[in-house]
Formats: C-alpha cells, sequence, structure tokens
C-alpha cells in the first residue's frame, strides 16, 4: 500500500517535471485546430488533407516556426459525420483553446460547425467546395477548395465555342452530384445551354446503360457527368459499350489517376474541369501557381509515396493562408481574421486567392483548367483566347 | 434511335444485371434451405471473390485461368471458417440471433478487408476484351456473355447436385426436417458447413465475373447482396428456377425502370417488389404456398 501511493506521488511529480520543463524551453505553440474526415465515407478528402496538414506544420516548425513560434496541429476525425464534427469544433474551441479551425473535408461537416465558430468567434478555413459555405459570407468562415459552379462554367464555356447547345446531363445522387445538378441547371440559360436530359444515378450504381440509351435516343450533343469515382468510370464504359459518339465532359470530382485507371480505354477523350495539381508538370513556367505545385507534389510524394492531390491541396492552400494571415496580422483570432480577409494574390494549389469582404472563397473559373485524357494520362486542352 | 432498339437494350442490359442478382440469390437460398437462416454475409462472399482475384492477378501474378479457382478456394475457406466459428458454436440459437450473427460477420469481413486491401474501386480486366458486340440492335460487353454462360452452368450444376446426389438429397431432407434427417443418419452439421461452402464458392464466383464490368471494392457486397436476397424472396428462397427467375425479373424491373420512368426510383423499384412480395405473397411469385403437416 505504501510503495504504491509512493510511486504514485513519484509520478505526479515526474510528470509535472516533465510537462512544465517542456513549456519552460519554448514559447508556447500556436495551436491551430483541424477537423478532417479521416475514415469513414469521405476518407479519400480527409486523409491526404490531415497528411498534408501534419507535413506543411512540420516543415513551417522546421524553418523555425511563425514569428519565431512553433504551430502545433491538434487533429481530429470527424468521420465524415456532421453530428462528430459538431461535438469536436467544440472541443478545439473550448478545450484546446485553437486560434484557427482548418477543415472540415465535406460540406455537410462544415455547415454544421459555421454557428459554433460564429459564436465563438474563431477563424475558419473549410477545405469542402459547396459554394453555401461562403454564399452569404459568414465573418469568420472561408474556403479553399474550388466553387462547384466554377466548374461548370468552365465546361459551358467550352461548349459555347464548340457552338454546342444541347447537353444530355447525369448526375450522381448524392450531396457531390445534387449540387453540381444544381449549379449545371442554374448556369445553363447564362450561357445558353439547352438541357435536354437530366438523369440521374445511384452512388453504387453499377450499369447506367439504361440512362445512356435514353440519352441517345434524344437531342444532346454532348453529355455531362457529374460524380466521384466509381460511377463515372462506370459511366464511361457504358458509353463506349453503347458506341455513343458525342462528347463526353466529367466533373472535377474524377480529376485523379484513378478514374483513367478504372475507365481504361473508355476514358480516352472525355474531357473535365481540373485543379491544376495533376498537369503541374506540363504547365507553362508563367503560370503563377506552378512554383507552389511543384513543390507540393514533390514534397508530398516524398513523405507519403503518393503523388499529392487535390484534397491534401485544400490543405495546404489553407496551413498557408493561416500561416501568411499570422505573419502579417498576429496570433489572436481577431487578428487572422482581418488579416485573412486581405489576402491578394495568393498563388496557391487551388489557384490565386484573393479574398475581399463580399468573397471568402477568393477563386475565379481560372482556378480550373480543362484537361482531357490521351493516352491514359491528362493533357492540358489548349483554347484560343483562354491560355 | 427507334424505340424497338431502346427495349431491346433496356433488357438486355437487365438481364445481365438479373443474372447477376440470380448468382448471389442462389447462394441465400442454399444456405437458407440447409440451415433456416438467412446469411446476410453472402454479399461480402461476392465482394471477396472480385477482391482476391484481384490480388491475385496483380500482386501474386497469377493468369487468370489460376487466379479465379485460387479466388474461389481462398474465398470458400473463408466462409467455411465463418461457418466454424460463427454459427456452429452456436447449437440451440434461434434463427432470428443466427440471423443477427451473420450481419454481425458480414460488418467484421468488410472491415477486415478495408484494412487488408483499401478502401479504393479498383478494376479487372475483361476476360475476353472490352470490344462491345452488337445483339439484336443492343450493344453488350463480352463479359455479359460470361456472366450468362456461367450463370446457367452454375444452375444447371445445383439442379444437378441438389436432385441426384446423395449429400444433394440429404441437404433437401435437412431442409425440410433437420430432426428427422438427423434421425435417418444424415450428418446435419455436416450439411450446414456443406451449404456454407457451395455458397460461398457461389458468391465468389458471381463477384469475379461481374468485377470486370461493375468493378470492385471492399464494400460492393452490401448492395450486391441485398439484391440478391431480393431476387430469392422473389423466388421463394428456392434453390433452384424460382430465384434465377427472381433475379431477372428484378435485373429487367430495374432496367426498365431506370430507362423508362426515371432513374432515380432504380433502387426502390427493387425494395417495393421487395416488400409487395413479403406482405402479399410471402412464400414467392412462383411457390405453391407451403402447408404445414402435423
Amino acid at each position: 500500500m505504501r510503495v504504491r501511493s509512493i510511486l504514485g506521488m513519484l509520478a505526479a511529480v515526474l510528470v509535472t517535471i516533465l510537462a512544465g520543463g517542456a513549456e519552460a524551453f519554448a514559447a508556447e505553440p500556436i495551436k491551430i485546430g483541424g477537423l478532417f474526415a479521416i475514415t469513414g465515407p469521405a476518407s479519400f478528402l480527409g486523409e491526404p488533407e490531415r497528411n498534408t496538414a501534419q507535413m506543411v506544420v512540420d516543415e513551417i516548425n522546421a524553418a523555425g516556426g511563425v514569428k519565431g513560434r512553433k504551430l502545433q496541429l491538434i487533429a481530429y476525425d470527424t468521420q465524415g459525420d456532421s453530428t462528430k464534427a459538431k461535438q469536436l469544433v467544440n472541443k478545439l474551441i473550448k478545450n484546446d483553446k485553437v486560434v484557427a479551425i482548418i477543415g472540415p473535408s465535406t460540406t455537410g461537416d462544415t455547415m454544421a460547425v459555421i454557428g459554433d465558430v460564429e459564436r465563438a468567434e474563431i477563424p475558419l478555413i473549410s477545405c469542402a467546395a459547396g459554394s453555401k459555405i461562403t454564399e452569404p459570407v459568414k465573418k469568420w468562415v472561408f474556403k479553399t477548395a474550388q466553387n462547384d459552379g466554377l466548374a461548370v462554367a468552365k465546361i459551358f464555356d467550352y461548349l459555347n465555342r464548340k457552338k454546342i447547345a444541347k447537353v444530355a446531363i447525369l448526375t450522381v445522387s448524392d450531396g457531390f452530384g445534387s449540387s453540381g445538378r444544381e449549379q449545371l441547371k442554374a448556369n445553363a440559360a447564362k450561357f445558353g445551354i439547352q438541357i435536354v436530359v437530366d438523369d440521374t444515378y445511384n452512388p453504387k450504381d453499377t450499369d447506367m446503360t439504361p440512362q445512356l440509351t435514353k440519352i441517345r435516343s434524344s437531342q444532346a450533343q454532348a453529355i455531362i457527368c457529374w460524380g466521384t469515382n466509381p460511377g463515372p468510370a462506370v459511366v464511361a464504359r457504358n458509353v463506349k459499350q453503347l458506341g455513343i459518339k458525342l462528347p463526353v465532359f466529367m466533373s472535377h470530382g474524377v480529376s485523379s489517376k484513378k478514374f483513367i485507371e478504372l475507365a481504361g480505354d473508355a476514358a480516352e477523350g472525355i474531357i473535365l474541369p481540373s485543379g491544376r495539381v495533376i498537369v503541374s508538370d506540363v504547365l507553362p513556367h508563367q503560370d503563377k501557381q506552378k512554383k507552389s505545385l511543384m513543390a507540393f507534389v514533390k514534397d508530398y510524394q516524398k513523405h507519403y509515396k503518393v503523388e499529392g492531390d487535390h484534397f491534401g491541396g485544400h490543405a495546404w492552400d489553407a496551413i498557408m493562408l493561416l500561416k501568411g494571415a499570422i505573419e502579417r496580422g498576429g496570433d489572436t483570432p481577431a487578428a487572422i481574421r482581418d488579416a485573412l480577409e486581405k489576402t491578394t494574390n495568393f498563388p496557391g494549389i487551388g489557384g490565386v486567392f484573393n479574398f475581399s469582404r463580399t468573397d471568402h472563397a477568393g477563386l475565379t473559373k481560372d482556378a480550373f483548367v480543362l484537361v482531357e485524357v490521351k493516352k491514359r494520362d491528362w493533357s492540358l486542352v489548349r483554347q484560343a483566347g483562354i491560355e | 434511335m427507334p424505340i424497338f432498339d431502346q427495349l431491346t437494350q433496356y433488357l438486355f442490359s437487365g438481364l445481365a444485371t438479373g443474372a447477376i442478382y440470380a448468382l448471389i440469390g442462389l447462394g441465400f437460398a442454399i444456405i437458407y434451405n440447409a440451415t433456416g437462416i438467412i446469411n446476410f454475409a453472402q454479399g461480402e462472399f461476392v465482394m471477396l471473390g472480385g477482391m482476391f482475384t484481384l490480388s491475385l492477378l496483380g500482386g501474386a501474378g497469377l493468369p487468370l485461368g489460376g487466379a479465379v479457382p485460387v479466388a474461389i478456394i481462398l474465398t470458400t475457406v473463408v466462409g467455411m471458417v465463418f461457418e466454424r466459428l460463427a454459427i456452429r458454436p452456436l447449437k440451440s440459437a434461434t434463427p432470428l440471433s443466427l440471423v443477427i450473427i451473420t450481419i454481425g460477420g458480414s460488418i467484421l469481413i468488410r472491415g477486415i478487408a478495408m484494412l487488408g486491401w483499401d478502401k479504393d474501386t479498383h478494376s479487372l480486366p475483361g476476360f475476353s476484351g472490352d470490344e462491345p458486340i452488337e445483339m439484336f440492335g443492343a450493344s453488350l460487353m463480352p463479359q455479359h456473355l460470361w456472366i450468362f454462360v456461367v450463370t446457367i452452368f452454375v444452375i444447371g450444376c445445383s439442379k444437378l447436385f441438389f436432385n441426384y446426389t446423395v449429400s444433394g438429397k440429404a441437404m433437401r431432407a435437412c431442409s425440410y426436417n433437420s430432426r428427422a434427417a438427423s434421425l435417418i443418419g444424415i450428418d446435419v452439421r455436416r450439411m450446414v458447413l456443406f451449404s456454407f461452402i457451395i455458397s460461398s464458392a457461389m458468391g465468389s464466383l458471381a463477384g469475379i465475373i461481374i468485377a470486370p464490368l461493375t468493378m470492385t471494392a471492399y464494400d460492393v457486397g452490401i448492395m450486391l447482396g441485398l439484391k440478391g436476397f431480393c431476387a430469392a424472396i422473389i423466388g421463394g428462397m428456392s434453390s433452384g428456377f424460382g430465384t434465377v427467375l427472381g433475379g431477372l425479373l428484378l435485373g429487367i424491373l430495374e432496367s426498365l425502370g431506370a430507362g423508362l420512368i426515371s432513374s432515380g426510383y432504380k433502387d426502390a423499384i427493387a425494395f417495393v417488389i421487395l416488400l409487395l412480395i413479403l406482405f402479399i405473397r410471402p412464400q414467392g411469385l412462383f411457390k405453391k404456398a407451403e402447408t404445414e403437416r402435423v
């Protein structure tokens, strides 16, 4: 009995010494919260985001930190569940006392935590794409992922140049697809484009020939499919199976090598809007983002043995924007927010960011380039007047 | 494009999907008939078939002809282990708790698959190329023909097995009355193990032949399993033609529904049919009502 209590006391003393000791050696780090869907259905977003955020924070610290202070990333896993996201955001704000938060990964999770960060007055840089996150503008909420509407505009712009006016849209019946469908329908009139077939498929569907048969017998001059893997790969294969010769467009949701791998030869000739990450090596040298892109892609490859992707890029942008804001403003939540809003001309991974009082998304449709699948690889679609 | 060609396309697409449902449904029916339980891990056998083949082709570098049988054997071993560890130790459990155990087993298998492989979707090469074939105005992939051929072959084999072999007859005997079967010297527990072996082999075969078309991932078993279950219910859980017809009917209705009405209702169609049949004809569309013999 006595031995145990002595041991207990000893342990307590040790802990105090160690904890106090660590604090005494360095200025207290700046705490940044992270909310990512590391597991669960959106893990393809959250995992590279968390990896990238940790990688960038480590590098900033290795280079001496921000204004002499280290950054500390406290990242939690929302599992893509908005209830969890809401609990965790409160944990970050109340227990961990972070000065800013990056993430969450999905639009649903982000919408769930907006109320909490607005109330607590903590700046949040979301890595999700939904345009409703920053429309209308919320004082404390920013985002780095490109709006779906920009991708739609990029495709419609191309269709206008090719004088294609009638399209069929085939969208997946999940959050990503329905947001894309809304944007496609909302923007069509502006570009003088008529949607002649508006059809959907379910995320787990394995055969889309019925929908495509319907499209084949319609007036459509092009097919636009909006979804994330594997659905669009099935669509591409079914298009080939049915011998449909119409041009096929996809969304930025499939702009990864995985899509080409899944669709195989059926991917050939498909055009889609994409962030610049996947074509970083073939970008012209005057491209403002080229330097950031090459640095990120190589760095990620070195750390995690796979190529950096768009999703990791959203976290890269978020941390770098935050770093810039702390350098220019200060390390209190209010100072960070004000400095973030004044960020202009920041060449990141997702695009060149220009935040303002009326724009917390900061990107234009030039954040996307059009890419075409050629010989199982991406190639830039060059358009007169755009590049 | 004339409406006739559209309809043939819907019909063929539906038949191809339906054949897959039928194969998976048969697995459900076989275990149900031998044990009286519905094995909700059946979909996972389908997934395992596809994923094992993928690993054997890619990782181990086996040719297709070698990878397929090995994948079937591996899945069958999983099926046997599952029966040994999860079903057999519970001697006098009610069917309901056994069903719940199979659901738990399916979640476990899926979880292990997610950790062991990954969360990505993968594609398998087509067995005989990827060039579409024209048939009566509809286009099919060569893989569709494989699906038809394999389905017919498997159905034929199971028919022969259940009607003309001693083991097959013994399994049927267990399904009618397991106590009486054991009294005349049939080892009921061995028959249960047998049913798991057959249905896991069948499920994995289904998973392998559809993977080149539909691609495969650790979680494909959920939806395919449910659709197969629907097929078996429509067919009244018969381990013969009832389930096959049920699967084909389901596939065609889905395809027609998606083509002519709206694809948003595709899955709804399957589950509405399932509910209707459970309400109106719980014995299945093609079976006479079972009478309780006293």
